[in-house]
């Protein structure tokens, strides 16, 4: 009887057939076009640094001294214009056989080799290499920390926000944290800590460990007080009361009710701690704090690029590109992401 | 015919002017205004109060010592009538008294005369025990100083002193003006702000406007005993910037006409220069950039003695052959070239200069040699037992941490020096530290030159006026930095050798300028076998000019303005 007294809902969940939720994240996910693109761009730009280097085989550190200073071979295309340029004749020789073109037209002030598609810097290491190695570094120091950041961000936000009796002084740690000033304070930690993390684990890792770790601590503070704030209102709404009222545990209410409605918030912080570890790792290598000289990060070579900007604009240029897409694209999938994970928003 | 001599006469007459013009810009302020650039600004004029070089250099405009050093590094009598020598009676027999004669009619720029009471009166200011004077050094030794009349200084030591052109000589040692400093002696001299702002001088130039850490601004000195110099009227001494911008000033856009100390990329300067605006000029003095080898064991695990003669000594680097492998496999032609240019000569000496205390016995190194430096490494028996590419020395692996200060060039150079020791077998660990923290001399900092917490470190040394005896006094045993002596010390790479100290006792007692040239060789010759020390570049000051500034001759044995009263424009 009862079977046949509801026949209009069985009818409607053969329509609907049961699907996971991460379906419908995906599919407001790929509505966001800067997102898409974002995602493009981040799984290209992770091809080139993980994948590239198995391809591209170049030592990023050795130094091909005789092919210092080259130019990237788009400069070819300079062969074909201007008052001495030859038309599109020249360029195609230029791309042909780079090295004989450019020791035949000395007038031309062109070093390219395709053995350096993107040249070579002042004591010719490939830069094509150092992008590659680069990136790794920078894009692993980046997430790192973030995720560090982000772990302590929402832990203590959360608790401040949850816990009335931890949130005076939760919050005041925060304040004191952002008073501290970063430089200073990694002046003094990596005098500290320097030689025991390099015994421990080598002159790169222990650096990695320490830069991962500073930047992680100084760094979730904003974090903390965005999702504090977020938990606060949250706590008061009708649903939380609902589940409180039939004696949900807080570490559930926690994770299911709470996390779940400020994880916008969270990606929002996390977009930004990416492009703020990237910047700060590149800071601290100019002050001579971070990696060893000869170890390329994207900031590195930026950093190194500046002397040469009016001669080799390209060497500021590619890893400039490489930071700010990089950048730019973990922002917008983040913003995809917030739309796509908010139960409000999907399906519009 | 009356037309052509009429149109003779007019080009005449419009020429005169610009004959006129061309006599007229030799005369005292004839030559207009100058404009110089340093990209350190001076914080004083008060060269007593602070050693650092823009100081000196710009208060050598205004103050002068009895002696200067010109572009050859022959001293000059300055305001002394001439130098005096153990030939002229100047120097006592035993050596121990100097005595100088000034000039006659000196005026100090406020137009009272100068006189010998000035220069006493310079030793005690610097002398003062409550003073913390930058340049006390140059007083080393100095017993008394005595103003015998007017005229007549007499300067006594405390010991037979072959070299006794120190004290009063050179622009680090300037004669100030007794009546102006007169109440700021010992812990007042920093609160005289008036003087130390504009000292009155016997020099050239005096000042109008001085803004600590900005700009001074100069002009020509009325009482200058030299009645058509200066030849500028003005000066403005800009402070500030960076080497590249500086150098920019000059060569690109023409602002300035002077700049100085430009250690930027070779490459970059000679596009700069190419521009046609100024020249580079470079002056070789004795600056040498070198390598350090740390013969005491830096292990972190030794803890508080580390680095320091109880620690021990190092594992490997106490072998001199595997300091020669690692100099013969530096290609020091290429360092130059990559990141000195002109400002730059491979050198195999720690002491390039002056000519009679060049060693020519160990230019050998000027040639890299990698096939060679294996060789000598497997005959040694140093050789890769592991199979990792890197030698082992009795079971420890070659390698080391390499230390210098932040800056391009140098960075550039460790990369180098970094792939050519890879290709003997030997690894480096790069390490670069913010210069003020490496030079800072900070006894709680564990990154100091001095510390030495690091197998080799790299940096460039040098030392003022000509004379080489207090310098390679350097090495001796008892110049070891060392937790008793709160780190200070100058024997960085911690070399001790008893045959050594006594070249350094000969070399005190030695009057015979043949004499002291050999030690000085020898000296040399023992530090750089001992491979303790590794020279790699002479480097040379490097500065520009504006093409229509003449009279320049830099000079790297004192102030590069030394002789800023000759300065002048050429006309176009």
């Amino acid at each position: 009887m009862t079977d046949q007294a509801d026949p209009g809902i069985s009818r409607m969940i053969q329509e609907r057939p049961p699907r996971n939720q991460w379906f419908d994240v995906w599919d407001q996910f790929k509505t966001h076009k800067g997102a898409l693109f974002g995602l493009g761009f981040f799984i290209f730009a992770l091809a080139f640094i993980l994948i590239g280097p198995l391809v591209w085989t170049v030592d990023p550190q050795f130094a091909d001294i005789l092919a210092r200073n080259s130019n990237h071979m788009l400069a070819c295309l300079r062969a074909g214009g201007g008052p001495d340029g030859g038309g599109f004749e020249m360029v195609r020789a230029c791309f042909a056989s780079p090295e004989e073109f450019s020791r035949a037209n000395p007038g031309l002030f062109l070093k390219v080799s395709w053995s350096h598609p993107l040249g070579t810097d002042q004591l010719g290491r490939d830069m094509l290499a150092r992008l590659m190695t680069g990136g790794q570094t920078s894009i692993a120091v980046g997430l790192t920390a973030m995720m560090l950041a982000l772990f302590f961000g929402t832990l203590i936000g959360v608790l401040a926000g949850y816990f009335r009796r931890l949130d005076g002084i939760l919050m005041r740690i925060t304040d004191l944290f952002l008073a501290i000033p970063l430089l200073p304070l990694l002046l003094v930690i990596i005098m500290l800590f320097r030689d025991q993390l390099r015994n421990a684990f080598g002159p790169e890792g222990g650096i990695f460990v320490l830069i991962v770790v500073v930047i992680g601590l100084t760094s979730w503070m904003q974090t903390a007080r965005v999702v504090r704030g977020d938990v606060l209102a949250l706590k008061e709404r009708e649903f939380v009361l609902a589940a409180r009222s039939i004696g949900t545990k807080p570490s559930n209410m926690i994770g299911r009710h709470i996390l779940p409605n400020v994880m916008s918030a969270i990606m929002v912080s996390a977009t930004l701690g990416i492009a703020n570890a990237i910047i700060t790792e590149s800071a601290l290598s100019f002050l001579g704090l971070g990696f060893p000289s000869d170890f390329p990060t994207w900031g590195r070579i930026l950093f190194d690029g500046t002397d040469w900007l009016s001669s080799f604009p390209e060497r500021v240029i590619w890893p400039g590109v490489f930071i700010s897409l990089t950048v730019l694209s973990v922002n917008y999938i983040g913003d995809g992401l917030r739309d796509a994970l908010d139960p409000r928003i999907r399906g519009r | 015919m009356t037309r052509k001599i009429l149109m003779l006469g007019a080009a005449a007459l419009a020429m005169a002017p610009m004959a006129a013009w061309a006599d007229g810009h030799l005369a005292r302020g004839g030559s207009g205004h100058l404009n110089i650039i340093y990209w350190q600004a001076p914080s004083t004029l008060n060269p007593y109060l602070s050693g650092g070089t823009k100081e000196v250099e710009s208060a050598s405009l205004v103050l002068e010592s009895l002696g200067r050093f010109d572009d050859t590094g022959t001293l000059v009598p300055w305001l002394a009538a001439e130098i005096p020598t153990v030939e002229n009676g100047g120097i006592s027999e035993d050596l121990t008294q100097i005595t100088w004669t000034l000039q006659e009619g000196i005026l100090w720029s406020d137009g009272s005369a100068m006189t010998a009471a000035d220069a006493v009166f310079t030793w005690e200011y610097c002398t003062h025990p409550e003073g913390g004077c930058a340049q006390a050094s140059y007083f080393d030794g100095v017993e008394s100083i005595v103003a015998v009349d007017d005229l007549t200084v007499q300067i006594n030591f405390d010991q037979p002193t072959p070299f006794p052109y120190t004290a009063l000589v050179g622009s680090e040692s300037p004669i100030i003006q007794a009546a102006q400093f007169a109440d700021c002696l010992g812990a007042r001299a920093p609160e005289c702000t008036e003087a130390n702002f504009g000292p009155i001088g016997t020099g050239p130039f005096v000042v109008s406007d001085f803004r600590p850490n900005d700009v001074i601004e100069f002009v020509a000195n009325d009482n200058y005993r030299v009645p058509d110099q200066p030849h500028f009227a003005s000066v403005t001494f800009k402070g500030g910037g960076d080497a590249t911008a500086a150098a920019r000033s000059v060569l690109e856009t023409g602002e300035f006409d002077y700049a100085w100390n430009l250690q930027i990329d070779p490459t970059i300067l000679a596009q700069m220069e190419a521009q046609g605006n100024g020249t580079v000029v470079t002056a070789f003095g004795t600056s040498v950039e070198r390598l350090h080898l740390n013969q005491t064991d830096p292990d972190p695990a030794l803890g508080d003695l580390r680095a320091t003669a109880e620690g021990g000594a190092h594992p490997f680097l106490t072998n001199p052959v595997i300091g020669q492998a690692m100099s013969m496999a530096i290609d020091r032609a290429l360092l130059v070239e990559v990141g000195y240019g002109a400002g730059g000569q491979p050198t195999c000496n720690v002491l390039p200069a002056p000519d009679l205390y060049a060693s020519t016995a160990n230019d050998g190194c000027l040639v890299q040699d990698i096939a060679g430096a294996n060789a000598l490494l497997d005959e040694a028996g140093i050789l890769d037992t592991d199979g990792d590419g890197i030698r082992e020395l009795d079971g420890v692996p070659l390698q080391v941490l390499y230390q210098t200060s932040t800056n391009a060039v140098r960075q550039d150079t460790q990369a180098l020096v970094k792939q050519w020791w890879a290709e003997i077998g030997i690894d480096a660990e790069l390490r670069n530290i913010d210069a003020s923290v490496f030079f800072g001399g900070d006894p709680a900092s564990p990154d100091t030159f001095q510390k030495f917490y690091a197998d080799v470190e790299m940096y460039t040394n040098n030392f003022a006026g000509v004379d080489p005896q207090a310098y390679m006094a350097n090495w001796a045993c008892s110049e070891w930095p060392s937790p008793a002596s709160q780190w200070q010390g100058s024997n960085m790479q911690r070399f001790c050798d008893p045959a050594y100290d006594a070249l350094i006792e000969e070399m005190a007692g030695t009057a015979d300028l043949e004499r002291r040239g050999e030690i000085a060789r020898m000296q040399n010759d023992m530090l750089v076998q001992s491979y303790s020390i590794i020279p790699l570049i002479h480097r040379g000051g490097v500065s520009a000019h504006a093409n229509s500034l003449g009279g320049i001759r830099m000079s790297d044995w004192d102030s590069e303005l030394w002789n800023i009263a000759e300065w002048h424009r050429i006309p176009e």
